[in-house]
Parts: C-alpha cells; structure tokens; sequence
C-alpha cells in the first residue's frame, strides 16, 4: 500500500509541465505588469491590507462590503486617471488614507457599515486614479486589468486573513499595533508629499 | 545453403531497411503554430486563452449557479447554443473591428448582476444567457471566419462553454455556507472593477488590444485558407 503510494507521488512529481517556452507577445507582459503594479508601492500595499485588516475587526458584513467596495471603486478611480480626468490632490489622499485607515484599525473604529464603505470608497479613488495615470504604454488593456484587480484582492484577502487574529487577545494587540504602523507610515508618506 | 545465406542476407537487409525507416524522424512540429491543435481543439484553446470571451461565460455561470438548479440547468444548454447560432452568423456575415465595448459590457452587466446577487428569476436569466451568448458567438464567429478554423472550431468552442457551465454553475449552486456565496460575489465585483479598468483602457491614449487579436495562435490563424 505504501510502495504504491509512494510509486504515485513520484509519478506525479515526474509528470512533465507545460514548458511554456515561448511567451506570447503582449501577454505576460499585461497580466503581470497589472499584477505587479499595485505591490509595487509601499503607500498601496499597506491601505489595501489595512482595509482588510479592519473589515476583520469590524466583522460580517463588513468583512466582505469592505473589500468589494475598494476593488470596485479603486477601479472607477482607475478609470478616470486612464481617462485623463484629473483629481486634485492625489498623492496627498493616498498618504491620508494610510494614516487614517491605520487610525481606523489601531483605534478599533466602529461607524456604521455605510459610513466605513463611504471612507474606504472615498480613498480607494485616490488610489485607483494613481495607478490609473501611472499604466505602463503598451500592455494589454484587458489583462493588465485582470492582474491589477486580482492583485488588489489577494491584498485585500492577506489583510483579512491576517486580521482573523482578531478574535484572541493577544491577537487584538498585534491589530492594534500593526495599524498603528500603517498610520506612521502614512504619516511619513504624506511628509515626504508636502515637502 | 547458397540459397539460405542469400536469404538470410536479404532478410537482414530488409529488417534493416524497415527500421531504419521506422526510425526516420519525422518533421518535430515543435512549435504549435504552425500545426495548430486541429480544428476542433484550436476552438477550445482560443476560447480559453480569450478572457473577453471566458470571463463573461464564468460570470453568467456563477449567476446562474447562485439562482439556482433551474436556472443553471437553463444556462447548461441555452448558452453553448445560443453561442453557436451567433458564432454561425458570424462566420456567415462577419464583422470586422475591435469589441472592447462589448467586454466592457459584458464585464459591468454580468460582473454586477453576480456582485449584488440579483434576484433574477430564470426567465430573466434566460434571456440575458440568450442576448449575451448570441452577442459574443457573434462576435467570436466574426473573429474565427479569419482563420482556417471554421465551424469545427465554433463547435469546439461551445464545447467548452457547455463544460466550463456545468462545472462552475454546479459548484456554486452546491455551496450552502452563506461565506462561500460571498466569495463568489466577491468574485462578481472583481469582474465589474476589472470592466471598469477596461473601460478607462479604451479611452487611454495606449489603445487596448484584445488579447485574442494579439496573440501567436490568432497570427497563425490568419494565414489565408
């Protein structure tokens, strides 16, 4: 019974993969430049887990409505930056929204659902209008889309994973103070914004 | 023995002949386009390697997976035929141009319905399953009358639609937590953000591509019949 099992793995561990030699033009370059592109900023990376950081506090049904609500909104902010339409202030709301959404977790802020998906739909613009007006030239519209959205939920998802912590107390702390990290990073963002 | 040793002799010569001929390489085809997979199976892959086109199907199958059996088992059939009448028309009449407003659409309308759960009954979701099934096979049959592949490909296509229908339809219509349903709302909102995107994208001063008409199967595609 062993030896069989073990002649399985194996062969499952010899089947070959697809080589996937060649890269077809355009492609990879899309899908993995937008998965890329919201990683690729400190700013982002902590907003976009505190939201799930904080929808985890804040338990059902903010657990889920937060996180739709960035993607989708951040999208909508995205969309304007590709159109050219300008938002004053961008760089300046993207540093708040560390500071404030890091307030929101250290603080344990508990507003009503509507007014937590209006701040988080608020700053998600700012977010979505710098990447928008940051798109590389050239990729693939339709999968650097997908990449980008998929990054910013998998984001989203490592914040609430992480704030499932929250129902130790130990665990509470660690939000706590991890949101009062973000809101020091953001601090220092919107520091080097206005100076 | 003479005789023997000559046919010993030829026996030989023969068995060598044979396998050397057995042995013969033939042409490696390494690389797939230039064989292609065959009609039926360049279908499939060009359906699959085509998020405008797979993505919509994903999101009307998780639509009608999250309606229910009824409306899951209409999309089952109603969708990979309704794809190959409008595939069939586009072969037969087919258009030419760029359909980003359509994924867009497709995308935002499909993405939303699946995000906010609308309670549709299945008459309702029979008929958008008809609308954006004839509208993409439209579409998808204006792109194939390019290339050599033709109905076969068409057929290879719904083919694939009927399977990726079944299967995700019937994992959502399975899921009972209330959690798992939000996952796959959740999923619907990816949908419409990543519409959103593209909807700025063919405003952006980089026109967006397609990915199908970039790609090496589509340039391989297009070599005259």
């Amino acid at each position: 019974m062993k030896s069989r099992r073990t002649a399985f793995l194996l062969a499952a561990m010899l089947w070959p993969a697809m080589a996937w030699a060649h890269a077809e033009g355009g492609r990879a370059e899309g899908f993995l430049a937008g998965l890329h592109h919201p990683i690729s900023g400190l700013d982002h990376i902590l907003a976009m887990v505190s939201v799930g950081l904080w929808g985890a506090q804040l338990g059902a049904p903010a657990i889920w409505l937060l996180p739709v609500t960035f993607p989708v909104v951040m999208a909508f902010g995205g969309m304007l930056g590709l159109m050219g339409i300008p938002l004053p202030g961008v760089e300046i709301g993207v540093a708040l929204s560390g500071i404030l959404l890091g307030l929101a977790v250290l603080a344990e802020w508990r507003p009503p659902l509507w007014a937590a998906a209006v701040v988080v739909g608020m700053f998600a613009i700012f977010h979505g209008h710098a990447h928008g007006t940051e798109l590389p030239a050239g990729a693939s519209g339709m999968l650097y889309s997908i990449g980008f959205v998929i990054a910013t939920g998998l984001l989203h998802g490592a914040g609430i994973t992480s704030g499932l912590v929250h129902r130790w107390n130990w665990g509470r702390w660690a939000l706590r103070f991890s949101g009062a990290v973000v809101a020091l990073a953001g601090a220092r963002f919107l520091w080097q914004v206005l100076t | 023995m003479a005789g023997v040793d000559v046919m010993n002799r030829t026996f030989q010569r023969v068995t060598v002949i044979l396998i050397s001929l057995l042995a013969l390489p033939a042409a490696a085809e390494a690389h797939l386009t230039g064989t292609g997979l065959g009609p039926f199976y360049d279908g499939v892959m060009h359906f699959f390697l085509s998020p405008e086109q797979i993505i919509p199907v994903l999101a009307l199958a998780l639509f009608a997976g999250l309606r229910g059996k009824r409306s899951s088992r209409i999309a089952l059939f109603l969708l990979p035929g309704a794809w190959l009448v409008g595939g069939l028309a586009g072969l037969a009449r087919p258009v030419a141009g760029q359909f980003t407003a359509l994924a867009c659409f497709s995308f935002l309308v499909l993405g939303a319905l699946v995000a906010s759960d609308a309670q549709l009954q299945p008459r309702y979701v029979a008929g958008l399953t008809f609308g954006f099934g004839l509208a993409l096979g439209y579409v998808h049959g204006s792109d194939l009358s390019t290339t050599s592949v033709g109905a076969l490909g068409l057929l290879g296509t719904a083919s694939s639609i009927f399977v990726l229908v079944a299967l995700a339809a019937a994992l959502v219509t399975s899921l009972r937590m209330p959690w798992t349903r939000i996952v796959v709302r959740v999923a619907g909102s990816w949908i419409v953000a990543a519409g959103l995107l593209l909807l700025g994208w063919t405003f952006h001063s980089n026109a967006p591509k397609l990915p199908s008409q970039s790609t090496a199967t589509e340039q391989r595609h297009s070599v005259p019949k």
